[in-house]
């Protein structure tokens, strides 16, 4: 039986909707994450804060093993998705990113139309059955994101001829549109302007009441803007963790405090 | 020739050392006053030092044959210089070989003793006063640029334009030699068709070349029709393409995707390895190991095959090319970003989805670039197709016939003694004319399309 199956009324069971428990990555030989405990709230927006090569990417990226991909990387620890270890023996990579959608730093588009991007996700899981179905999953996916509007008339166009803050949010669609419970952005508007910015960051409070998100951010405003938890790394390891507010105002840690002023990173 | 070349090289380096410690010595070693660097000030005097002096030697070079013929005839007795033009040419040729020492064509009589003893006095004078004036050149050149030398003096930007120049020439010698390949194909080719008419070449079906020395010989006429050399050539460019394109954009997809870093480090210089053979090699693979092994196959299953099949030159020349798709196509399929491979699979795409519907869509335009390209690689070949194909004009897409190419035609037409004014030997170059054009056309193409794909990505 696999674990990681989407039942409704168990999910609805946690508040919790990942936990990490004791988490250790390696690339190669050198160590990322070390011993990380962490949870992730249910229809919040969590934020990872850090300085560069903290590991706050490299544990974004546990969360839906996408450094399985990476040559040579290892990860010992526990990692539950609504209880479920996503390191299980019968767990399908492949149908755990279906649940944990990625945004990526850089807007990736695929060098397809914008209506080919966000059918792409479901067409590969079979989530329609035809043509008008695919149709209504697309134009959803595209509504939630707030592209719909924009793009209506040229869903034929190449979605790489979008602006960047456009073809960021027609990834955030594509990643939609696969119906995932949790979205995990890593730095999605650093390649973006400030307008853009403000547009995903609104994006972003909209689309909590659905999905559980999980940012990776270089900017502590845009952190105490969006998230309602934040998470701080640093040297691979969780200093602090907790309410948005109170770490920004009233840090438990030396070592928070310092980077929230400032003071390095 | 020899030690002027050792003389210009060494009195150059002279001029360099010259000039640096010139530059040093103008602003008493303050080398911020300096425009340049004082090595450019170096550079800048040697390059005076040579340049002059080469160009005066390059002169006499082109001066010489010149001078050598005037002083051939001058004095000569009056017989001599009334010669017929071929017999005079003959004449300044054995005065020549008799000035050098070798072997004239008759006994050498007075007025050509005379007249070699006037070259060696040319050729004699030439070397001093040469040889002289490029010193005295280089030398006037080195003083001259090093007395010029002050602070302001752009000897860098100088240097540079000179450099730039030199480069320059170098790919116009590369654009030169094409156009000059060209040209001689264009005029040959046209000499051709002046004997048989373009539209004959182009459809007739009947390729017979050997015309007979003799009007009253069998097949004295000579046939041009080229539509069964070309059919030969697209038979077994189809049959090595349908080898090639699919074993090596397989590879290509197992290289840049499936493979462990140290496969990839060990499989990839082994393919390419393929590409090192020389095609000799594969000719006689082809028509010793392939031909014979296509044969004793077709025959077991009851069919006709000749020992010279296109099939056989066709495999073997698609295992040569696999290497130019494979290496090509992995190029292109490595370039396509990361980031899209894992947008994909960030989806929960499979590594082979993500292969077929992102990144070989991704690649596809680079892909079909390195096809063409290996396209006309595989019309160009020559060796395998000499070896085993066969001669034999079959208009037929049998592959288990023989069939004869372009190319090997050519070859066969030009080797051994040519006439060049029968139709037989300058067919060679309307054959080559027209390989030439599929050829660059599909190179063109290629390069448009392989372009183009670039700018997707940059």
């Amino acid at each position: 039986m696999t674990t990681i199956s989407r039942p409704a009324e168990r999910s609805q069971l946690y508040l919790t909707k990942i936990t990490t428990r004791d988490l250790n990555v390696w690339y190669g030989e050198k160590q990322a994450l070390f011993s990380v405990n962490l949870d992730i709230e249910r229809n919040r927006v969590t934020s990872l804060i850090g300085p560069s090569g903290c590991g706050k990417s490299t544990y974004l990226r546990c969360l839906n093993r996408m450094n399985d991909v990476i040559e040579g990387c290892r990860v010992e620890g526990k990692i539950a998705l609504d209880g479920d270890d996503v390191h299980g023996e019968d767990v399908d990579p492949v149908q755990l990113r279906a649940r944990v959608g990625m945004v990526f730093q850089k807007p990736n588009p695929f060098p397809k139309s914008v209506w080919e991007n966000v059918a792409y996700g479901p067409r590969i899981h079979g989530l329609a059955t035809g043509r008008a179905e695919l149709d209504e999953i697309v134009t959803t996916s595209l509504e939630r994101a707030g592209l719909f509007a924009e793009v209506k008339d040229r869903l034929d166009d190449p979605g790489t001829g979008l602006s960047g803050g456009q073809q960021q949010r027609l990834c955030i669609a594509r990643a939609i549109a696969v119906q995932p419970d949790v979205i995990l952005m890593d730095e999605p508007c650093s390649a973006l302007d400030p307008i853009a910015t403000a547009r995903i960051e609104e994006l972003m409070e909209e689309l909590r009441a659905r999905y559980t998100i999980v940012i990776v951010t270089h900017s502590m405003q845009q952190a105490a803007r969006v998230s309602q938890r934040t998470a701080f790394f640093h040297l691979g390891a969780v200093v602090e963790e907790g309410e948005t507010g109170k770490l920004f105002t009233d840090p438990r840690e030396e070592r928070t405090r310092d980077y929230i002023t400032g003071r390095f990173g | 020739m020899l030690p002027l070349t050792l003389a210009l090289l060494l009195l150059s380096t002279a001029a360099f050392v010259l000039g640096r410690r010139r530059a040093f010595a103008v602003v008493e070693g303050e080398t911020r006053l300096l425009h340049s660097q004082p090595g450019s000030y170096g550079q800048w005097v040697a390059l005076w030092c040579a340049l002059p002096s080469l160009a005066v030697v390059v002169a006499w070079w082109l001066l010489e044959p010149a001078l050598i013929e005037w002083q051939t005839f001058a004095g000569a007795p009056a017989e001599v210089v009334e010669l017929p033009p071929e017999r005079r040419e003959l004449f300044a040729r054995d005065a020549l070989a008799l000035s050098a020492g070798e072997v004239t064509s008759s006994e050498p009589g007075p007025a050509l003793r005379a007249a070699a003893g006037r070259i060696q006095r040319v050729e004699g004078l030439g070397q001093l006063s040469v040889g002289g004036l490029a010193a005295a050149v280089a030398l006037m050149g080195l003083g001259w640029a090093r007395g010029r030398i002050r602070p302001q003096l752009r000897a860098r930007n100088h240097v540079e334009a000179v450099a730039r120049t030199a480069l320059a020439a170098s790919s116009l010698v590369a654009i030169l030699a094409t156009v000059g390949i060209v040209l001689s194909l264009v005029f040959e080719a046209a000499r051709f068709f002046a004997l048989v008419p373009l539209g004959d070449f182009l459809f007739g079906l009947e390729w017979s070349p050997q015309t007979a020395i003799r009007a009253d010989q069998v097949g004295s006429s000579g046939a041009f029709g080229a539509a069964p050399v070309f059919a030969g050539t697209l038979l077994i460019t189809a049959l090595a393409m349908a080898v090639a394109v699919p074993v090596g954009l397989l590879a290509a997809i197992f290289l840049s995707d499936y493979a462990t870093p140290l496969t990839r480090a060990w499989v990839k210089p082994l393919l390419e390895i393929l590409a090192g053979i020389p095609t000799v090699v594969y000719g006689f693979f082809a028509a010793l190991s392939v031909g014979p092994l296509v044969r004793q196959l077709g025959e077991r299953l009851g069919w006709e095959v000749s020992s010279e099949s296109a099939l056989a030159a066709g495999l073997v020349m698609g295992v040569m090319i696999i290497p130019f798709v494979s290496s090509l196509s992995d190029d292109v399929i490595n370039a396509v970003p990361r980031s899209l491979r894992e947008g994909s699979l960030g989806l929960g795409a499979t590594k082979s989805e993500t292969i077929r519907r992102v990144v070989l869509p991704a690649a596809l335009p680079g892909i079909v670039g390195a096809v063409l390209l290996a396209i006309s690689r595989a019309i160009g070949e020559t060796m395998i197709v000499v070896m085993a194909a066969g001669l034999a004009a079959n208009l037929s897409a049998n592959p288990f016939e023989a069939v004869t190419t372009v190319t090997v035609q050519i070859v066969t037409l030009l080797v051994g003694d040519q006439e060049f004014d029968s139709a037989k030997t300058l067919a060679a170059f309307a054959l080559g004319l027209a390989l030439f054009l599929v050829t660059l056309g599909l190179n063109v193409v290629a390069l448009v399309v392989v372009r183009r794909y670039r700018e997707q990505y940059d």
